[in-house]
């Protein structure tokens, strides 16, 4: 199911943060990366696909209409991702991804949830305690709920900020590996911006509350753009595989407009 | 079963499941085990006490009421029976609170004492003993407690039209709360300054808490309460569960956060209102309860929310229980001895996480 997002609005109070975002139908079947320096209003956008923040403007997954859904039939469609799982939780890990079925109508809570933690490669953590695991466990339990509900929307943010290389690779290879499988659709926030590269189907691009650019990743990221976006001097090269490589050369001083020189 | 999902090894799989059977049912013999610990602790409270009368005794009264002598009958039926039983359900009532209450605020200090639902009920009573109405159908007694319970849920509705107000987060209501311990507290010392020598005396008297406000009808109603909301707390347990997992992980999963809160909020409010209406103020109960059942039973709420309350009970019917040895021909107000016992308590508890609840 393909994800349309027309002329959205989000304000917190009153400075508004998404100014009449429209984005390129999205379609299923593809990984999407959400792109753009800090504040750039990612993580706000994700939110409000998620239905986490009051937004204005049109929203719909495959010709229906998301912001007409209560809570629970949204969840049925989209299920996000926060960045962090809270410490402090005196649960197993295989406890812990069967509560985030028991809201559900999932019929067998306990095959699910143990099928999503082999998905991910983490059934030998199942007994575990939450309290126990490193920021990078925690981040790939808090995925296995995720996916344990079967969502038609995977909606990550930064699903791999504590995650070392392996892990970092391994989640993007799993959400890219369930998009292709069964036709979803998954919108990631990512920094880091070769990751998104070479992940990502599309890129789409924020930059102040508003979409620059998006596209494939070859179209998108130019030199020009990040040094526009993100103020830096940088190469896009491409590898001896023949991969999108971002090459850093160092960061531009700002002018007096806000703009990078 | 599709194929979203990677399918795990058949022995893995039951492995995993046969391991978390076991999980289920440790956790169901410990709440079994606080079951009977209560029962044991219920008559030993039976049995303790200035007239010497013994257990056996006790219970061929209770079955053979007939058969005691007039004194007999009183102590048995207005003094043991009803402190006893009333100490299980305000520990049940205040700890349940107390767990629901740290479950929705997401907050481990939270509690029907800290959060200011004890001090406005205190305050309610203090009020209706400083200057009792002249009402025909009403005692100036059960002014008291109508005035507590009155204050004891306006302080919890406020709490509720605080968390509707748009952008007030969980945090704006915790320090609500304590804000509103510190304000009802004010108040009640005002009244204490205020008040001719014999009111002061009831006044500290009050807010000390004590079983020995109770009486059947009490009993009653509170036991009522408890059977009423229990069922409700615990279908709302799996979306406080997920709720324990942070409050937007919870709402992109379907739960109506802002419903839980309200509901929860509600029961809350009517559980600790009723205990500390009729007993006065009991403190800690509602804190340490729930973090002892923690221990015991992990956070998932199906299993909590039943230990807590039994944990609770367990407390005060101990607590009763000292409160009759501690002084010999001496009942000490039982909030007097929560607040000693729970003070140690709550410090190890504190220590034993590494300061992490």
């Amino acid at each position: 199911m393909n994800l349309k997002v027309d002329g959205i609005e989000v304000a917190y109070g009153r400075r508004r943060i998404i100014h009449g975002l429209s984005l390129p139908e999205l379609p299923a079947g593809s990984l999407v990366a959400l792109v753009g320096p800090n504040g750039a209003g990612k993580s706000t956008l994700l939110r409000a696909l998620a239905g986490l923040e009051r937004m204005q403007g049109g929203l719909s997954l495959g010709g229906r209409d998301l912001t007409r859904l209560n809570a629970a039939e949204r969840a049925r469609l989209l299920a996000y991702m926060p960045q962090q799982l809270p410490p402090g939780i005196a649960l197993s890990v295989l406890e812990s991804v069967i509560a985030a079925l028991r809201v559900g109508n999932e019929p067998d809570v306990l095959r699910a949830s143990f099928e999503a933690l082999a998905r991910i490669g983490i059934e030998d953590l199942a007994e575990q305690s939450l309290d126990g695991l490193s920021g990078g466990q925690r981040q790939l339990v808090s995925l296995a709920q995720l996916i344990a509900r079967k969502p038609q929307v995977l909606l990550l943010d930064e699903p791999t900020s504590a995650l070392d290389l392996h892990y970092q690779l391994r989640v993007m290879d799993c959400v890219r590996e369930l998009v292709r499988e069964h036709q979803l659709l998954a919108v990631a926030v990512l920094h880091d911006i070769n990751l998104a590269a070479a992940c990502a189907d599309f890129i789409v691009v924020l930059h102040g509350g508003q979409l620059y650019a998006s596209g494939a990743p070859a179209a998108v990221l130019t030199p020009a753009l990040l040094a526009e976006v993100y103020g830096v001097e940088a190469r896009v090269e491409q590898c001896s595989r023949g991969r999108l490589q971002v090459l850093v050369d160092r960061a531009l001083p700002r002018v007096r407009s806000g703009r990078y020189r | 079963m599709s194929a979203y999902l990677q399918s795990a090894g058949a022995p893995a799989l039951e492995a995993a499941a046969l391991s978390y059977r076991r999980l289920l049912l440790r956790r169901s013999v410990l709440v079994g085990v606080l079951l009977a610990l209560l029962v044991a602790s219920v008559l030993a409270d039976l049995a303790s006490g200035a007239s010497g009368m013994g257990l056996g005794q006790l219970l061929a009264g209770i079955l053979d009421p007939d058969a005691l002598s007039a004194t007999e009958r009183v102590i048995i039926w207005n003094v043991r029976l009803p402190y006893a039983l009333m100490a299980v359900l305000v520990g049940a009532a205040l700890s349940l609170a107390g767990a629901e209450m740290q479950a929705i605020l997401d907050n481990p200090l939270a509690s029907p004492f800290t959060l200011g639902v004890s001090s406005a009920a205190a305050l309610g009573a203090s009020l209706a003993i400083a200057y009792p109405l002249a009402i025909d159908w009403l005692a100036p007694s059960g002014q008291v407690t109508v005035a507590a319970f009155v204050f004891a849920c306006l302080s919890v509705l406020l709490l509720q039209a605080m968390s509707r107000l748009r952008g007030a987060g969980v945090e704006s209501l915790v320090l609500f709360g304590i804000a509103l311990v510190f304000s009802c507290n004010a108040l009640v010392s005002l009244l204490q300054l205020l008040a001719t020598e014999d009111v002061l005396q009831q006044l500290v008297f009050w807010t000390l808490g004590s079983l020995a406000r109770a009486n059947w009808e009490k009993l009653g109603i509170l036991a009522a309460v408890l059977v009423v909301l229990l069922p409700f707390s615990l279908r709302a347990a799996p979306g406080m569960t997920l709720l324990r997992m942070g409050e937007d992980r919870a709402r992109s999963f379907g739960v109506d956060v802002r419903r839980l809160r309200y509901a929860s909020l509600l029961r809350i409010s009517l559980l600790a209102a009723t205990a500390v209406a009729f007993v006065g103020t009991i403190g800690f109960v509602g804190l340490v309860g729930p973090h002892m059942a923690r221990l015991l039973v992990g956070e998932d709420q199906r299993f909590l929310l039943p230990a807590s309350a039994l944990v609770g009970a367990l407390l005060l019917s101990l607590s009763s229980i000292a409160s009759k040895l501690i002084l010999p021909g001496v009942i000490v107000p039982v909030g007097i001895v929560t607040a000693l016992v729970g003070v140690p308590v709550f410090v190890a508890l504190v220590f034993r996480r590494g300061r992490r609840l």
